[in-house]
């Protein structure tokens, strides 16, 4: 049981921010969402690569024996991460656009005309 | 090469070259166009015979007399109002209700594809 | 040459590389003058082009080609796949031949259509960033690369379509489209991340490889579900299409030209995942995936063509009738789909012959409705560029000032609805005459949604183009040169296309469409070759 912990949280971060996304009605608090849903998918991934009584996968000052965790989705988590930033960037960057010209960062403001 | 150009395309039931579809095209083309080379030439021009029958009313300025667009198709667009209100309210434009479209496909496909 | 023969080899990467290494100097050469960086990315995409299409004549000649980044040596050790691989068939050669046709016409418009906007530094840069993205989507054959290059075509056309900051409606369609490409890119993500930790494999041939041996698991289930939502929401259909008319509406008439290219790329990646990586366990599932693929097209055809009557604004108009083509796309492959994954032994391709031409006729429409629409597209941009007025009620008569423009809006007209002799009747008749055999319905529905188009098209004629002079455009004369030089570059391929179908149909399309029904030439390098 305890070692299914991660994953239950892997769950419950996807759901909290899938409900944010939903369910909020101001845009930052939809971009905080955002971040936790990739968390929750980054949790996944570096919990995939865990053997049990494990090292970190570093030859240097260890032998070359040590059981150790697998280092390929650790390279996998370092470029979503890096990607979630770019993301987060560009997402808050243009929300400060939206503000200067509506006044106001609730959802139905940026509707837009729809026929 | 020059058949490797000219080859039809089969479409397991049929067949379609539109190369012999130009030919007859332009065939029917010149053939109607002699029909009309046989009217009647004889009308005076500038006078009531060439203007538009507009039954007596005033006739506006050129520029004022173009339908615009949203007035063409009218009877269509009035006669399926019941769908194109119930479209309507689908698009509202909130980016929260097409998260939630996804997610509601994504569950459908959930259970129809995972369960059954 | 040996400097020649030494590119050539390495012509994937270079594929990729050459748009990279463009990107980044575009903003140095900006510094010192204007016409030389539009030049500058109009010569990046041109190199890129003659290096596309001699790869395509060595795939077509050859078979599949893998390049492995890094090693001259195979990547196979003690049966683990390492480093990152190129796997360039005859499907990925095709996509990539539409992307790079794409991104140098909409290099060659943007030359006169943004001269007199501030910043084109940035939008050069992103518009090659974008090009990069699109091409490596199409040629990877490994399930993380294909993520990461999804994101960068995302974050790089995102930032496209906000690129007027002045006007907030396209800002705004910038913020939905950004936050809709991350929902599903995460998605994409934790699929990719379910499979790895099953199979500890990420290249999509060795994950083919180990779901045909070991069966299909209740987790694969949930992957492949995962991955069809995601790539069908980023490709456009419906009920997930509403991201689709904000963004094509509101950006500049070039990116949406090249958004159609990035939306065709999702599409490609949800063939090429349904097809080649699950494509010994597709015939499975009980609920037939071909089905939900055509219920999906029937949904998106009839929804497409209904909003887009009603529109007043011409680009968001144009973009509904984008989405109606998608669903054919869909359509049709889902049609080829129901046989080739029939769990019955006794139904295959050679006793349903439709199922091979209904996918014929969907990869051929990919092709037609880039085109076609992109070209429709061109000319919404001409239009803004020449009376500054994007809705329809408020334009009218310009025929007789823009002659050229509205001879390419009529070929645009009657090649998007399906007349001939024009490239859309050769592929709408491929999948009318397919989806009949599989259920009348569905024939009929796609011939009704064609009527619709065309009268959609028709109204727009009317309201633009045709009718008496107003007066507030006496003083519009027509587009620069150049950007009639895109448009007729577009609308000669169109021509082409249509006069002669066969030529493209057996040469282009139909190693495409074995490519994508048998996976066993895109396993070769691994099997050792059977």
């Amino acid at each position: 049981m305890i070692a299914n912990i991660p994953y239950l949280a892997v769950a419950g971060l996807i759901i909290i921010g899938l409900y944010t996304i939903l369910f909020k009605k101001n845009l930052i608090k939809m971009v905080i969402g955002i971040t936790i849903l990739e968390s929750g998918v980054n949790l996944f991934l570096i919990t995939l690569g865990y053997r049990l009584g494990s090292i970190a996968p570093i030859f240097t000052g260890n032998s070359e024996d040590a059981l150790m965790s697998y280092p390929v989705p650790q390279a996998l988590t370092l470029t979503s991460i890096v990607i979630g930033v770019a993301v987060l960037a560009l997402m808050l960057s243009l929300i400060i656009h939206i503000y200067r010209h509506h006044g106001s960062l609730h959802v139905s403001k940026i509707g837009g005309d729809d026929q | 090469m020059i058949d490797m150009i000219l080859e039809t395309l089969q479409t397991g039931t049929g067949f379609w070259n539109p190369l012999t579809w130009i030919v007859a095209f332009v065939i029917i083309f010149l053939i109607v166009f002699i029909f009309r080379g046989m009217g009647n030439k004889s009308y005076k021009k500038g006078t009531g015979q060439t203007q538009a029958f507009l039954s007596g009313n005033k006739e506006y300025e050129k520029h004022q007399m173009h339908v615009q667009s949203s007035n063409l198709y009218w009877g269509w667009t009035e006669s399926l109002k019941w769908v194109i209100d119930m479209l309507k309210k689908m698009h509202t434009g909130n980016v929260s209700d097409y998260v939630l479209w996804f997610i509601v496909v994504m569950g459908l496909l959930l259970l129809s594809v995972g369960l059954i | 040459m040996n400097i020649i023969d030494m590119l050539l080899a390495h012509a994937p990467a270079l594929i990729i590389a050459i748009p990279l290494l463009g990107a980044f100097l575009t903003p140095l050469i900006s510094r010192v003058s204007d016409k030389g960086r539009n030049i500058f990315a109009i010569i990046i995409l041109g190199i890129t082009a003659l290096f596309v299409f001699y790869l395509a004549s060595d795939v077509l000649a050859n078979g599949p080609i893998t390049y492995v980044f890094g090693s001259t040596a195979e990547t196979v050790q003690s049966s683990t796949v390492i480093r990152i691989l190129f796997e360039i068939d005859a499907l990925s050669i095709f996509m990539a031949i539409i992307g790079i046709i794409l991104a140098f016409v909409a290099v060659l418009y943007s030359y006169a259509f943004m001269e007199k906007n501030t910043g084109l530094d940035k939008y050069y840069t992103l518009l090659l960033l974008m090009t990069t993205g699109m091409l490596g989507m199409m040629l990877t054959g490994d399930m993380f690369n294909f993520f990461v290059f999804l994101e960068i075509t995302s974050i790089a056309s995102a930032a496209l379509v906000a690129f007027w900051t002045n006007k907030s409606k396209a800002v705004e369609a910038g913020f939905k489209y950004i936050v809709i490409s991350t929902v599903g890119a995460l998605f994409v993500l934790f699929a990719i991340a379910l499979l790895y930790g099953q199979y500890d494999a990420l290249n999509m041939a060795k994950i083919a490889q180990n779901l045909g041996l070991s069966g299909f698991t209740f987790l694969d289930k949930i992957a492949l579900v995962l991955l069809i939502a995601a790539l069908a929401m980023k490709g456009g259909l419906a009920p997930m299409h509403m991201w689709l008319p904000d963004a094509y509406g509101r950006a500049p008439a070039s990116i949406s030209l090249l958004l159609v290219g990035a939306t065709q790329a999702s599409l490609y990646g949800l063939f090429r995942i349904v097809f080649t990586v699950y494509g010994d366990v597709i015939s499975l599932p009980t609920v037939s995936i071909g089905w939900i693929l055509v219920l999906l097209g029937i949904i998106t055809m009839l929804i497409g063509v209904v909003m887009a009557i009603i529109q007043t604004e011409f680009k968001r108009l144009i973009a509904y009738s984008a989405v109606a083509e998608l669903g054919y796309m869909a359509l049709a492959i889902g049609t080829g789909l129901t046989i080739v994954a029939n769990a019955d032994p006794t139904i295959t391709l050679q006793t349903a012959p439709f199922a091979m031409k209904a996918i014929i006729g969907g990869l051929f429409h990919v092709i037609n409705d880039a085109l076609d629409v992109g070209l429709l597209f061109l000319v919404a941009g001409a239009v803004y560029y020449a009376t500054k007025e994007t809705s329809l009620n408020r334009l009218g008569g310009l025929a007789r000032n823009m002659k050229y423009t509205t001879v390419f809006f009529i070929i645009g007209l009657l090649a998007v609805s399906g007349l001939p002799p024009f490239n859309g009747f050769a592929s709408k008749l491929l999948i009318y005459e397919s989806t009949y055999q599989l259920n009348p319905i569905l024939s009929i529905v796609a011939i009704l949604s064609s009527i619709l188009l065309l009268a959609i098209f028709v109204k727009v004629l009317h309201a633009v183009f045709l009718g008496p002079a107003l007066p507030k455009f006496e003083s519009v004369r027509e587009v620069p040169k150049s950007m009639l030089v895109a448009m007729a570059i577009i609308a000669g391929i169109i021509i082409i296309f249509g006069l002669f179908p066969n030529l493209v149909v057996s040469n282009l399309i139909e190693p495409a469409a074995n490519a994508l029904v048998n996976n066993n030439s895109y396993l070769q390098w691994l099997t050792g070759g059977i």
